[in-house]
């Protein structure tokens, strides 16, 4: 992949408007494609992981890194970074592609996903991977884990954002809303929660295991500000981004309607596909279909 | 070691917990407090009331209490996070394990209500189990102070720990018997007596009793050396391969069932060091039952007399 000539630095420039350039916008999309490719390669060299959610939810991790997140491939641990929380970890092929592309450990050691000794293990894991802050991979300790560090940070003053993804399937485990609950009591401001709703979970469509509908309307009572969008629509993302950051007084979550599988049509919207590798001929499918998004830009 | 036996004084380990935290968050402005709807029963209360902006009520929810923590550690904080032993130690523990002890943050769990002598509530709030669950996890440091003396120790001691660390306390009054100067290091057991026959390592609760089982049994003629073992991990193992070497049997001594606690810990080091024989004094693999705190202790076998019948049908099963 060659460098991006989109404008990356450590600290974006808050946006001015919540409206995206043309420009812009067929780059970043240019981009999301060329990292869903090292998405599905990840997980065709691993033979196994999670291509699902990771294909679901990279436009809206994409748009947060490349025109929100103020943080440093050079110095990881600035304390007055924005951070990113991953809650549900399998799907953490996502947010290493994106961290490989800002330069957090080379491109290569992508191909060494799940693999023995490798930076980049199977859930994600601090200890591990520079440029990831929490370990995931047991569902609903998340947001918890955000609203602590939201709180920590806010305590000292300083202008740090605690983003937080989770999974739709998440919100079945119990302590996403002891979490919920906790941040709206104390008011935690520079929470921004974003639930991949892709309605897919192992066994089957979420809403036919437990549904968790209506997911807007139960944070709104939890007394969070909610946005829901079409999570993969760059107006719509760049939007709901721009206004989280100015919910005062309140955590706000996006709920970001996402296709699992977005990008490769045999995994478009099949719960089969939320874990599990492609053979080589659907390997080789996949990639063509990304390239003809990528080269129609 | 000059100990005063029998003690004159009792006292709240949680009482010293509180007060201690409240010392430790005036030295440190990092340090904060997280609790889960017991603050006034677990003493958190007390710093609470001296640093409201530092002290953080997570309601029922302890789940949410432990993952909490975490982020504030994370981010730089050194939380103390309280509760009951068997909602921290027990309801959250996959919290401790993901969010705590993987990472190795350093999250003080400082839980108190364990074992039987939580008395009348019952089974379900005598936490008999919570050594085992924290010392199988990596990175955890486990701690059970003897006394209020010990109690105000361990917390300066952890204030400062790299890693994650776990203080079991209890809810009844217990002696007082360790001297103001008492010196404690994590890590580090303590002989309080010496003897040539048996030793006894203890540790919480039953270390008291052990002092004084160990004064019947000098008049017994069996001279017994009495060892508290205030950290389970990383475990004093010197001192356990010395006593192995120099008296003829082990008796542990906890509040705690016999499964996975003192026993097993003390057990592992004898079978890699120094083998000798072991008697465990502890819950024998079964829940407790409702009484007051000194009916349990009897029940379990923990008072100074059954300590000291017990030792000397071991001692006397050693042979000559």
């Amino acid at each position: 992949m060659s460098a991006p000539s989109l404008s990356l630095s450590a600290v974006p420039t808050p946006p001015s408007s919540h409206r995206l350039s043309p420009q812009d916008l067929a780059l970043l999309k240019k981009t999301a494609y060329e990292l869903r490719k090292d998405v599905v390669t990840m997980v065709y060299r691993a033979k196994s992981g999670h291509p699902g959610g990771a294909l679901g939810h990279l436009d809206v991790l994409w748009v947060l890194f490349a025109k929100f997140m103020r943080h440093d491939p050079r110095n990881p641990k600035w304390p007055d970074r924005d951070r990113f929380v991953l809650s549900n970890g399998h799907t953490c092929p996502g947010i290493y592609s994106v961290l490989a592309h800002f330069g957090y450990f080379p491109r290569e050691d992508l191909w060494t996903f799940r693999k023995m000794g490798s930076h980049v293990q199977g859930h994600i894991s601090s200890k591990h991977t520079p440029g990831v802050e929490t370990d995931g991979g047991s569902l609903g300790m998340g947001l918890s884990q955000g609203k602590g560090i939201a709180m920590a940070t806010r305590l000292d003053g300083r202008p740090s954002r605690v983003y937080v993804l989770m999974s739709d399937g998440e919100q079945q485990e119990g302590q996403t809303w002891e979490a919920a609950m906790g941040a709206a009591h104390y008011k935690v401001d520079n929470l921004c929660g974003i639930v991949d709703y892709n309605r897919i979970q192992i066994d089957g469509p979420l809403p036919q295991i437990k549904d968790v509908a209506p997911l807007a309307a139960k944070y709104k009572a939890f007394g969070w500000e909610v946005f829901d969008i079409d999570g993969h629509d760059y107006e719509q993302i760049y939007d709901a981004l721009s206004r989280c950051g100015e919910v005062r007084g309140r955590p706000s979550v996006i709920i970001s309607n996402n296709i699992p599988g977005k990008g490769v049509s045999y995994m478009e919207n099949t719960y089969k596909w939320h874990h599990g590798s492609p053979t080589p001929e659907q390997y080789e499918q996949a990639m063509k279909e990304l390239d003809a998004v990528i080269h129609s830009l | 070691m000059q100990l005063s036996i029998p003690s004159k004084e009792q006292a709240f380990t949680r009482d010293a917990y509180g007060d201690a935290l409240a010392e430790v968050g005036a030295l440190y402005k990092d340090v904060v407090a997280l609790d889960a709807d017991l603050s006034s029963s677990t003493k958190t209360a007390i710093f609470g009331k001296k640093f409201p902006e530092r002290f953080f009520n997570m309601g029922v929810s302890e789940a949410d209490l432990m993952s909490t923590a975490a982020g504030m550690a994370r981010s730089g904080k050194i939380p103390f996070a309280s509760t009951f032993a068997i909602f921290g130690a027990g309801k959250a523990w996959e919290m401790i394990r993901q969010s705590i002890a993987y990472s190795s943050l350093p999250v003080r769990i400082v839980l108190t209500h364990a074992g039987v002598t939580v008395g009348e509530d019952g089974a379900s709030h005598q936490m008999l189990e919570d050594l085992a669950l924290m010392r199988a996890l990596p990175n955890m440091t486990v701690i059970v102070p003897a006394d209020a003396v010990e109690t105000r120790k361990v917390i300066h001691a952890v204030v400062d720990l790299p890693g994650p660390a776990y203080v079991r306390l209890s809810r009844n009054k217990s002696p007082v018997f360790l001297p103001a100067d008492y010196d404690f290091h994590i890590g580090k057991a303590t002989v309080l007596r010496e003897g040539r026959d048996v030793s006894l390592i203890a540790c919480g609760q039953l270390v008291y009793p052990a002092l004084e089982a160990a004064e019947i049994l000098h008049s017994q003629g069996i001279q017994a050396r009495v060892v508290n073992m205030s950290t389970l991990k990383p475990i004093d193992a010197d001192t356990i391969a010395t006593c192995a070497r120099e008296t003829r049997g082990i008796v542990t001594l906890e509040e705690h069932n016999v499964i996975g606690g003192l026993a097993e810990a003390v057990s592992r080091v004898l079978a890699a060091r120094q083998p000798a024989r072991l008697h465990p004094i502890a819950v024998q693999d079964r829940f407790g039952l409702s009484g007051t705190a000194e009916e349990l202790l009897a029940f379990f076998g923990f008072t100074k007399e059954k300590i000291a019948e017990q030792t000397r049908a071991f001692v006397a099963s050693l042979g000559a």
